[in-house]
């Protein structure tokens, strides 16, 4: 006899499902949107994931999640700079996007809200798979953000940078992004914000037939906020994707990427650079999928682990059946800084196809005592020299972008950081 | 300047005694040449010299300028004047050489309590520098000593060398992986640093680097211990006879 018992629900998990009745009337979305919403928020009402489920296995949601604000209308962020100077920025404001929309020729942007309410957003609202609690989340919630549409050809000369700021309490954000045929654009996702807050966004890329597209991912949420973010991209034929994460910030945070060849001779690169401090929990996620032969992708990770924090790259490559000529590379790489910090690396190949190239790595290392020497011998004070070398770990990845603008840019944000916990 | 008296050193490892009973004495202004057959312990004794954690000193001092530095940090030393050209320099991904030149130099200036230097004075010291070691400043771009050949890593020793202006400066095996036209360079470049308040300690497998940098003094190191001292025609003794003539007297 099996007895199946549903778990008492969490504070959490309460408080989330009585903030929906309560939005409800305030949310954007015809007709279809609105059943997505329910089917989303019936997902949430049979719990938040915990470590039972594999994907959540290093991060249980259930039990880290343990509040959750209420909606703050009065929040009101302040703005920031881009930043790559001189980017076009379209802010998301406590949740809500801009109504003053700045002209850039060949690219058209419209209110998420607006595509909401009239259904058009609504098939990019499905969950993927059966754990998506990301999606879910923001399926049910999600009231603003942008879409974009890049034409076909367009170069823009500056890049556009997607802000979704914070002041507290809780914000819903979608940024949806369509790039045409040889369209060539750079995209900064800049999540940021102060106040104990809850944020669930979810970026979609379309990469159209050649398209190429450089996208940063800037998170640098107070210690403080639960972040829970999702990156979905879709690669066309010989479309080209580099995809850089930076978490340097966040009480709860996971990101999750998803992203699927679709057409022969798509190239996909993710740089992620993870700056652990405190008593935080960070998760990156990847799920990627080689559905096509002929595509290639590299990923490397570096992660930087200080005071009591923990970790979490989970790198899973599905290489499908006919995806034959998949080269798949990985590597996840971590410094360990401290005694009480802690870091998870899980890579998973799952490989359907014959004749690919796939292959993963990690390694955890403290800093080289033989390099700490050597800049020691120079006269560079043992402090200066750690900060230098734990820099370098991480900026190697970031110099792999190969643009001056954007390296600099990033680097500033990690001379930032160093500086507050250095 | 220098005075290793009766010094004892082991790895912390192993706990391999490889220093036993040594002493050196090198003077303001003097070149000093330490030889001595491989496992004599030459490269042990620079790292011991610069502070390197992984040896430790049992017995004995290194006195500097009169004050033993057994308790200081490779930091502390290298901004006292100590330096070290590395036989085997350090490739560090991610640190660009110029920002290393610059903190270094900087550092060492904090430290003897001067102004950092303004930008362009730093660019023209560093391509005078270069300039005179025959590097090409699109080197000095990359990663310090990342995919640089054996006789440019050595080059970008010496050029740190110059440009920190230390007042003991101690060369392991400089001379390894120079062809003869990086050799003559090199040693113009060291021989340019001479200067009656500067000791330059020099080691060395071989006699070759001495015809170029010709030392005021020679000493034989053998099983942890100087053997043998002299002046520059010890040096043409052992490269004409080999070490086991002067081995065998010690012994």
């Amino acid at each position: 006899m099996n007895i199946h018992t549903t778990p008492q629900r969490t504070p959490a998990e309460t408080a989330l499902i009585d903030a929906f009745s309560d939005r409800l009337s305030l949310l954007p979305g015809d007709g279809t949107v609105m059943l997505k919403r329910d089917d989303a928020i019936e997902a949430i009402k049979s719990g938040l994931p915990t470590r039972r489920i594999e994907s959540w296995h290093y991060t249980d949601l259930r039990r880290l999640l343990t509040t959750v604000p209420d909606f703050d209308p009065a929040a009101a962020p302040k703005a920031i700079a881009p930043v790559v100077e001189g980017s076009a920025v379209l802010p998301v404001l406590n949740g809500v996007s801009s109504t003053k929309l700045p002209e850039i020729e060949g690219i058209a942007v419209q209110r998420l809200s607006e595509k909401l309410a009239d259904g058009s957003i609504a098939p990019g609202l499905d969950p993927y798979g059966a754990d998506d609690a990301i999606g879910a989340l923001n399926t049910a919630f999600v009231a603003d953000g942008y879409f974009v549409d890049i034409a076909d050809g367009t170069e823009p000369d500056k890049p556009i940078e997607l802000q979704n700021l914070q002041a507290g309490g809780q914000t819903h954000v979608r940024l949806s992004v369509r790039v045409g045929a040889g369209a060539k654009a750079v995209i900064v996702e800049r999540q940021a914000g102060e106040g104990a807050a809850l944020v669930s966004s979810v970026s979609q890329l379309l990469l159209e037939e050649g398209a190429e597209v450089t996208w940063l991912i800037v998170q640098e949420q107070p210690d403080t906020a639960t972040h829970l973010a999702q990156f979905k991209a879709h690669l066309g034929k010989d479309a080209k994707l580099t995809l850089f994460v930076m978490n340097a910030g966040g009480k709860l945070v996971r990101q999750e990427v998803v992203v699927r060849t679709t057409g022969e001779g798509a190239d996909f690169t993710l740089r992620g650079i993870n700056l652990l401090a405190g008593d935080t929990h960070t998760d990156v996620t990847m799920v990627l999928d080689h559905a096509v032969p002929h595509t290639a992708s590299t990923e490397v990770i570096r992660n930087v682990v200080t005071g009591r924090a923990r970790g979490v790259f989970q790198g899973r490559i599905n290489v499908h059946q006919y995806a034959q000529k998949t080269n798949a590379k990985m590597a996840c790489n971590t410094l360990l800084l401290s005694d009480d910090g802690e870091f998870s690396t899980k890579p998973e190949l799952e490989i359907f196809a014959d004749d690919v190239v796939c292959g993963h790595g990690a390694t955890v290392t403290e800093i080289d005592h033989s390099h700490l020497f050597y800049l020691m011998a120079r006269g560079i004070d043992e402090k200066t020299a750690r900060g230098l070398l734990v820099k370098a770990f991480v900026a190697e990845v970031i110099e792999e972008l190969d643009d001056e603008a954007i390296v600099e840019a990033l680097e500033t944000r990690l001379d930032g950081w160093f500086a507050a916990h250095g | 300047m220098l005075e290793i008296r009766n010094l004892h050193a082991r790895i912390v490892d192993d706990g391999t005694e490889i220093i036993r009973g040594l002493n050196l004495t090198v003077k303001a202004g003097e070149v000093a040449a330490i030889m001595g057959p491989n496992g004599s312990g030459k490269s042990t004794l620079s790292y011991i010299l610069a502070g390197r954690e992984d040896y430790e000193v049992t017995e004995g001092d290194i006195l500097y300028n009169g004050q033993s530095i057994l308790e200081m940090d490779p930091a502390e030393r290298a901004t006292s004047g100590i330096f070290l050209a590395f036989q085997y320099p350090m490739e560090i991904p991610g640190v660009a050489t110029m920002e290393f030149l610059k903190v270094a130099m900087n550092e060492q200036r904090k430290a003897r309590g001067e102004e950092p230097l303004k930008i362009p004075e730093f660019l023209k010291r560093v391509k005078d520098a270069a300039a005179l070691l025959d590097m090409d400043m699109a080197m000095l771009k990359r990663p310090l000593n990342v995919g640089f050949s054996g006789g440019e890593k050595k080059r970008a020793e010496i050029l740190q060398m110059k440009l920190l202006e230390p007042k003991l400066c101690v060369l392991d095996e400089t001379d390894s992986g120079l062809d003869i036209d990086a050799l003559k360079i090199v040693s113009e470049g060291v021989n340019a640093l001479r200067a009656p308040d500067r000791a330059i300690v020099i080691i060395t497998h071989y006699q070759r680097l001495l015809q170029y940098i010709v030392p005021d003094s020679v000493h034989v190191l053998y099983r942890g211990q100087v053997v043998k001292s002299g002046d520059k025609s010890l040096a043409l003794d052992l490269e004409a006879n080999g070490y086991a003539g002067v081995i065998g007297q010690a012994a």
